[in-house]
């Protein structure tokens, strides 16, 4: 027994544990998502968190140790983010056929979605400095983090908003959707792309490969519009 | 080996990005310029036939890539446990006004431009 707590003790503190823990639970977690027919409360991204930040309290695992192994998987966010011009390529045609209609709606959606999100916490009397980190929880959590931090936010409230309005939209999309009569995917996967970010993104590329590209098309423009515009709003708003 | 192949080219148009969004002081970070940059090189074919193989796998598990920052977003929750539920209130309502706006205005900006066409059925995403 005491071998064992020793090895443990040994493994839990190698970059090992937090990448095999990170990947096992995924693919786990994910194959059920699929036998579930892709549910969106099975969401892998949800349960993965879940089951792994219990997994670290459990073990008394700080996170910077999981994350000395995650990171590697962490870093690939990067490239995935290069890797979207893929499908974009792709659909060169489709998308310069619809030019105009997918700017004005990336423009209108990305405007209402972080002006609703502020608007509302203004009128509940959150502090400037939240409002400031809730504005950018639209795109991927490392961008958000950037612009937050320009924009004079917080960049980790600024990442957890993101998190949670991806993991919001991915799991609610459907039945949103499905209200507002909303039934091509490429509408679905474009907004999902627009107000839930890469965790959005993400769960349209699993449901339809229109869906995928038509949100990996609107995170990108997204990422474009939030990090260019931002800032300029709201120094002309601020002053 | 062509996934190889993909993955050096991507991880060149990272790089590039990030010096040139460096040297210019670009507000974009540098993922987003290597993406731009990566939409011309797509126009060779060589460079074409290695990135789909590599960006095919990278995107499929595009959800996984979301764990490790997801777990540590779920360490900071005591970060938002002061404003509780003000905070959760704005977040979901406006991710919701969000998605269905964007919906609805992309529905029908389009089905302005393509009359006559069949409604798709419905789906599941």
């Amino acid at each position: 027994m005491n071998q064992v707590a020793e090895l443990w003790i040994y493994l839990s503190a190698t970059p090992l544990f937090g990448l095999t823990a990170t990947i096992v639970i995924y693919v786990l977690v994910h194959s059920l998502y699929v036998k579930l027919n892709q549910a969106p409360w099975a969401n892998p991204v949800l349960w993965s968190i879940v089951l792994l930040a219990g997994l670290l309290s459990l073990s008394n695992t700080p996170y910077p140790t999981y994350f000395s192994g995650a990171q590697f998987i962490h870093f690939l966010l990067g490239p995935a983010v290069v890797a979207l011009a893929w499908p974009l390529w792709q659909r060169r045609h489709e998308l310069a056929r619809r030019a105009w209609a997918v700017l004005l709606a990336a423009l209108i959606g990305g405007t209402v979605a972080a002006g609703s999100a502020v608007a509302i916490g203004y009128a509940l009397g959150l502090p400037s400095e939240v409002l400031l980190s809730l504005a950018p929880k639209s795109v991927t959590a490392p961008v958000a983090m950037g612009v937050a931090a320009e924009l004079g936010g917080i960049p980790a409230l600024a990442a957890v908003f993101a998190v949670l309005t991806g993991l919001l939209g991915a799991m609610s999309g459907k039945y949103l959707f499905d209200a507002v009569r909303a039934t091509e995917h490429a509408a679905r996967g474009f907004a999902l792309g627009t107000a839930a970010g890469g965790i959005g993104a993400a769960r349209a590329m699993q449901v339809h490969p229109d869906a995928g590209a038509y949100a990996a098309l609107a995170l990108g423009i997204q990422v474009l519009l939030t990090s260019i515009l931002m800032p300029v709003v709201s120094r002309l708003i601020g002053g | 080996m062509d996934g190889l192949k993909g993955f050096a080219w991507i991880l060149l148009a990272q790089s590039l990005g990030e010096i040139v969004s460096r040297a210019l002081k670009l507000p974009l970070p540098g993922p987003v310029v290597g993406l731009i940059l990566m939409l011309f090189a797509l126009q060779i074919p060589l460079v074409r036939r290695h990135v789909s193989v590599a960006a095919d796998v990278l995107l499929a598990h595009l959800s996984l890539l979301f764990v490790p920052i997801g777990v540590g977003v779920l360490s900071h929750l005591d970060l938002i446990s002061q404003y509780g539920f003000r905070i959760l209130l704005a977040l979901a309502v406006s991710t919701w006004i969000g998605l269905a706006v964007t919906a609805v205005i992309f529905r029908s900006v389009n089905a302005r431009r393509a009359k006559g066409a069949v409604e798709p059925p419905a789906n599941p995403s």
